[in-house]
């Protein structure tokens, strides 16, 4: 890379001053929050600004953090481990991955949304065109509203489907399955006939547990 | 004067050129694409679920049913992105294993994607003769890992075992008898990398062929030149890749601009286009073919001369030698607790992208700390590619269609997850 990361964040935090909530340089990628109100206008300025050019968005993300670091018990029910903190108070989230194809650098820009029961970003689709599907992806999986998004229709899920199926609380097995009616002649949903299960518990260790430290 | 009526047409999800499960209503001024509307999912998996679920180790395959067309790249982004968390080093050997398959695959990906291609518009002879040579990349990836496409080789911190020794031989039948099997299996008598050294002899020849029934083909060219034309700007902002991005006249390749693993001791070019249409971006992949065959060239030198470890041997992460784990009991613990609970990943987030043959093809984790990741998102590149087919089709006719789908060489594997 021809970008030294700590010339740009020092460069964001000299252009971006007041609207910076966090910006972190781990594992060699850099990581902007900012808030949902600014969010817009930063990635405006991310993408014109001749000494950033961050033409390109690779990858457009909704994350739900209402578990972070939490183990899942047999019963169903998150145990918070005292090990992790908590990232923030917001639930939703949407992960930015910008790309500069000038420079040859990339940023990540991390925006939780302020409401958990109605999450509303800004769409950045006149930003980057193809944060189109991205958006109507992160709408379809997690419910995440984007203002000014022209056709915010779901995506991935199937016609008339009830849900956000990424959400944490969305059950892996789902609510509904499909099966065959021989008296209706046709397809048609049921309630889903198998138990949930976990084969594998999910278990968070401290720091020094895993491997590589 | 006959009326010129609006239709609005239902093209798949069962159409042969619809390349698998693609559901498009297009919307038609007589024969003139007004709007084109994708409809996607129907191979939704919901797989970066599925993986939420499993542990490190467990989501790996998961990993090749994505691009089922390119797998080994796939899983390459994956235990980068695990790797990058964890901060590792992986054995040069490994890195040199990893690339060479990273260009067979792109090589396999190509030639299903010429032959396809070839296909959907009308010339029937090379998808033979792409499928002739991806038969032999087919048993090399059965040689290395046991399964001809879901290979699951690559391993967070190294690959899963050396390359072999021996290549899987044919057998006499009714169809072959016992002369026709030796001259058939006149370049297996050796070793994997000697097969591979016959292949990069002989693969150029074959390239030729293809140009030879394609490149100055009348009516190749009328169907793909000045069809489905993209500016450098729109590419990039549509949030283009890979072939797609380099047709349009844009010099980024994520092996030369930001190289990962051994690229950067590689000897190759970076083929670009000028018109930003299907024949350029034709004209790319062919090149890009010739230019995997170089570095695969390269990678058998080194790996020949270079015996070694090809993971890395901290047992938190890669398990220990089944001798070993026979006779110790912490190794035995190791393997036990890797196989049962899994790795745990530090906490973060990291992004890893790796020049696959569509694109660029990416990884983000987040993880907090526990046995399975948090969230893990993958960026594919035909996502992006298909959602520029509204913009790409408007204007050309239904035929034209079928030729824009062919050139974003889309997989419903990875676009619908």
């Amino acid at each position: 890379m021809n970008f030294n990361l700590n010339d740009l964040a020092a460069r964001l935090h000299a252009s971006l001053a007041g609207k910076i909530v966090s910006l972190e340089n781990r594992l060699g990628e850099l990581t902007l929050v900012v808030r949902a109100a600014d969010a817009l206008g930063v990635m405006t300025y991310l993408r014109d600004d001749p000494g950033l050019r961050f033409e390109q968005m690779m990858d457009l993300c909704g994350v739900d953090y209402s578990t972070y670091g939490s183990d899942l018990c047999e019963g169903g029910a998150y145990l918070k481990s005292e090990n992790v903190q908590d990232i923030s108070s917001s639930r939703f989230a949407v992960v930015y991955h910008l790309l500069s194809v000038t420079h040859n650098v990339r940023v990540r820009v991390r925006v939780f949304a302020e409401s958990d029961e109605l999450p509303t970003l800004s769409s950045v689709i006149n930003v980057w065109s193809c944060a189109n599907w991205y958006e109507r992806e992160a709408f379809d999986l997690y419910g995440i509203m984007f203002s000014g998004h022209p056709d915010l229709r779901r995506l991935l899920t199937d016609y008339g489907f009830v849900g956000n199926p990424f959400r944490k609380d969305f059950p892996l097995s789902g609510h509904v399955e499909m099966h065959y009616d021989p008296e209706q002649k046709r397809v048609v949903y049921r309630a889903v006939s198998i138990e949930p299960r976990e084969l594998v518990p999910r278990i968070v260790r401290e720091e020094s547990y895993g491997g590589g430290k | 004067m006959a009326e010129i009526k609006n239709y609005t047409m239902n093209f798949g999800p069962q159409h042969p050129s619809a390349h698998g499960v693609l559901r498009l209503v297009l919307e038609l001024d007589g024969e003139v694409i007004e709007r084109a509307d994708p409809h996607i999912g129907l191979l939704h998996r919901a797989t970066e679920k599925l993986i939420e679920h499993k542990t490190y180790l467990q989501s790996l395959p998961y990993m090749d049913r994505l691009d089922y067309v390119s797998m080994m790249c796939n899983e390459h982004a994956y235990v980068m992105a695990i790797e990058k968390l964890l901060a590792i080093e992986v054995p040069l050997r490994a890195q040199y294993i990893r690339v060479m398959f990273d260009e067979i695959t792109r090589v396999m990906n190509h030639l299903l994607w010429l032959g396809a291609h070839a296909l959907d518009i009308g010339a029937m002879t090379v998808f033979l003769y792409a499928f002739r040579e991806r038969e032999d990349l087919m048993d090399v990836y059965e040689a290395v890992s046991g399964a001809r496409l879901h290979a699951a080789y690559y391993r967070p911190g190294g690959v899963y075992r050396d390359l072999p020794d021996t290549m899987p031989l044919y057998q006499a039948s009714k169809i072959h008898n016992a002369k026709a099997i030796k001259k058939m299996n006149e370049n297996r008598e050796g070793s994997l990398l000697d097969f591979m050294e016959d292949f990069t002899n002989r693969f150029p020849t074959c390239v030729d062929e293809y140009e030879t029934l394609l490149t100055d083909n009348r009516i190749w060219k009328q169907r793909t030149v000045g069809i489905g034309v993209v500016t450098p700007e729109r590419a990039l902002a549509l949030g283009f890749s890979g072939p797609m991005l380099r047709g349009s006249g844009i010099v980024w390749d994520l092996r030369k601009k930001q190289p990962y693993e051994v690229y950067d001791r590689m000897d190759f070019d970076i083929p670009v286009g000028v018109e930003g249409d299907c024949y350029d971006r034709y004209l790319v992949r062919v090149e890009e073919m010739r230019q995997s065959n170089r570095i695969i060239k390269q990678c058998i030198a080194w790996l020949r001369k270079n015996p070694g470890p090809v993971i890395v041997d901290n047992f938190k992460v890669a398990p220990p030698k089944r001798e070993s784990m026979k006779q110790n009991m912490e190794e035995l613990i190791h393997h036990f607790k890797l196989f049962t609970e899994g790795m745990h990943v530090p906490s973060g987030e990291a992004y890893a992208a790796v020049e696959h043959p569509k694109g660029e093809f990416g990884i983000y984790i987040v993880s907090d700390g526990a046995n399975k990741p948090y969230r893990l998102k993958i960026r594919a590149p035909g996502f992006a590619h298909i959602a520029a087919l509204d913009e790409m089709a408007r204007g050309h006719m239904i035929a034209d269609v079928v030729a824009i789908i062919g050139t974003q060489d889309i997989v419903f594997g990875e676009v619908d997850r």
